[in-house]
């Protein structure tokens, strides 16, 4: 009697065969792809388009974009995490889910509610133009609509991972005379270090690449608000194919960066997890 | 402590009784510092960044009368672009279902080379930005890119068709079956199916019987999630979409397309039909991935 373990030499075949199969037509090739198209006319090309002034300009934003964000919704997230895990309180189920929140708001309807508001038809149109102050089609605006659509990473990461420690050795601090910041820097921080970098990664990943919401936003003056997703869009639009593929690999790159440190911390954690 | 019980206290001891006011049982447990900063800037920030902009789009869309929203949110072109962004999500979410149970069982099941490599890359689509992967499916399946010629001869076109929003709502919505089903797998006991086995069963019905309904709460799961990230799509999809009113524009290009002609307000009342539906789907995850748990927790 065979055991079901081996399911069969041709199921097993052919399964094996069916998910690589998909998996090769919708992500190896595409991302293989982005780099043979970027590299086509050569190396000189290549470099040429990622050195050329606006492509400059727009990583540049696109770093500063993702250096505000990152950091605003990081210290959200611990926040978020300690008020939820460490107490209890009515209405905590309600907060989570009102987190989760701007995960399930399509990009674009991101872009367009800072319109609304800031736009010079929004609520605050009027007052910001009689301050010649700009944020729609300038890069207030585009820092907004990303800290929106990064909102979640980090308190998500964070929430669960701080319910399952419990609060055991924050309490033995506080009994033992620690003060409120002195048991944060020295337990919570070291024990929640992980998980909190597995969600700096990943919404660091969808700040700097983030579409549809700072492309409503964005108002794509070449050289001052294009991220480089954008910047790629333009050259796409303006039929330089290489040039566009040569900057959306460097954005592949990222992309491969955040799966290999993701995929680092991962075996971190599990490591201590096993060990503690 | 009761009231009646404390009154009765107080009768006999006024001392002890105030004591026992003060110091309720439960007190005793230590209290951490720093709620009232936590959840108080949570909830600032929160309001700041989220529930005050969303409800911006509410708040200018009570301001339409309602014939008027529903002659915005039901015209053609509108109703045209529901049925592209809803049918091609669902068709994606339900190819993902079936291929994503297909990599997660063989990442679970099977060991061959590169496994590791194949399990770290299914993110891929999380992690790659959607302008990126747009023009990427667009160059593989245009006409004359390494897939489109392909299928030229076989009369089959996808870049700038509805087949093409498919196509990229497919690659958006890959990990989210595989990671919904993957953790049930590892947790799937041995001993079920190998007793059913034993009994005679065979593997099909194994399968069926055994391994699916347990696995079948995080199949909805990883279907919903992928359905509800796929109607809300836009970076992935304009490239390779076309984008023709009536035929291949998807409801997140309109709204783009009234916003760009200063029609602040048809794209708002659009907007709104979408934010809830995705609020639907939000509670309806939350309630499915409850239902997974309890699942989990019996089995």
């Amino acid at each position: 009697m065979r055991s079901p373990r081996d399911d069969g030499r041709w199921t097993r075949r052919i399964l094996i065969g069916l998910a690589l199969g998909f998996l090769t037509i919708f992500l190896f090739v595409p991302l293989i792809f982005v780099f043979v198209e970027g590299l086509k006319k050569g190396i000189d090309v290549y470099l040429a388009a990622i050195v050329e002034p606006d492509a400059v300009a727009a990583i540049k934003l696109t770093l500063l974009t993702a250096a505000i964000a990152v950091p605003l919704n990081l210290v959200f997230g611990v926040a978020a995490a300690w008020a939820i895990a460490k107490f209890r309180f009515p209405g905590k189920n309600v907060l989570v889910t009102l987190i989760d929140l701007p995960f399930s708001v399509s990009p674009v309807i991101a872009g367009l509610i800072f319109v609304l508001i800031f736009g010079l038809q929004g609520w605050f149109g009027a007052w910001l133009s009689d301050h010649d102050t700009k944020v729609i089609f300038a890069v207030p605006g585009i820092v907004l609509a990303t800290v929106f659509v990064t909102f979640p990473f980090v308190a998500r990461e964070l929430i669960p991972l701080m319910q399952a420690q419990g609060n055991e050795q924050e309490e033995a601090a506080t009994v033992l005379g620690a003060r409120g910041w002195q048991t944060f820097w020295r337990i919570t921080l070291p024990n929640i270090k992980w998980g909190l970098l597995y969600g700096v990664i990943l919404c660091n990943a969808r700040a700097m690449g983030e579409f549809g919401a700072v492309s409503v936003v964005s108002g794509h003056i070449r050289g001052v608000t294009n991220t480089l997703p954008l910047h790629v869009e333009i050259l796409y639009n303006e039929y330089q194919f290489a040039a566009a593929f040569a900057c959306a690999s460097v954005l592949a790159l990222l992309a491969l960066v955040t799966l290999a440190l993701k995929q680092f911390i991962e075996g971190r954690s599990h490591h201590e997890h096993r060990a503690s | 402590m009761t009231d009646h019980a404390l009154r009765v206290a107080r009768a006999f001891d006024g001392d002890g009784a105030r004591l026992l006011d003060a110091k309720p049982v439960r007190r005793k447990r230590v209290v951490l510092p720093g709620f009232g900063l936590s959840l108080g800037f949570t909830i600032v920030y929160l309001s700041l960044i989220v529930l005050i902009p969303l409800s911006a789009a509410f708040i200018k869309t009570a301001s339409l009368t309602w014939p008027a929203f529903w002659n915005i949110v039901t015209a053609p072109r509108v109703l045209a672009s529901y049925r592209l962004t809803f049918g091609a999500s669902f068709a994606a979410a339900l190819v993902n279902v079936v291929f994503g149970f297909v990599v997660a069982w063989v990442l679970v099941r099977y060991r061959f080379p590169g496994r590791k490599l194949v399990d770290a890359l299914v993110d891929l689509p999380f992690a790659l930005p959607t302008a990126v992967a747009g023009i990427a499916l667009t160059g593989l399946f245009a006409g004359n890119g390494w897939f489109g010629s392909l299928l030229a001869p076989l009369g089959i076109k996808v870049a700038f068709t509805p087949l093409g929003v498919f196509v990229a709502l497919t690659f958006i919505g890959l990990p989210f079956v595989v990671r919904t089903v993957q953790p049930v797998l590892e947790g799937l006991p041995r001993e079920l199916e190998e007793a059913s086995t034993t009994l005679g069963a065979p593997g099909i019905e194994t399968f069926r019987r055994v391994v699916l309904p347990i696995v079948l709460p995080s199949l909805i799961t990883g279907f919903a999630l992928a359905f509800a990230r796929a109607i809300g799509e836009y970076g992935s999809v304009i490239f390779i979409a076309g984008n023709m009113p009536m035929v291949s524009e998807i409801t997140p290009l309109l709204i783009i397309t009234k916003l760009e002609q200063y029609d602040y307000t048809g794209a708002t009342a659009i907007a709104v039909v979408m934010l809830v539906v995705s609020f639907v789907l939000l509670l309806a995850i939350n309630g499915l991935q409850a239902w997974t748990r309890k699942r989990q927790g019996q089995s």
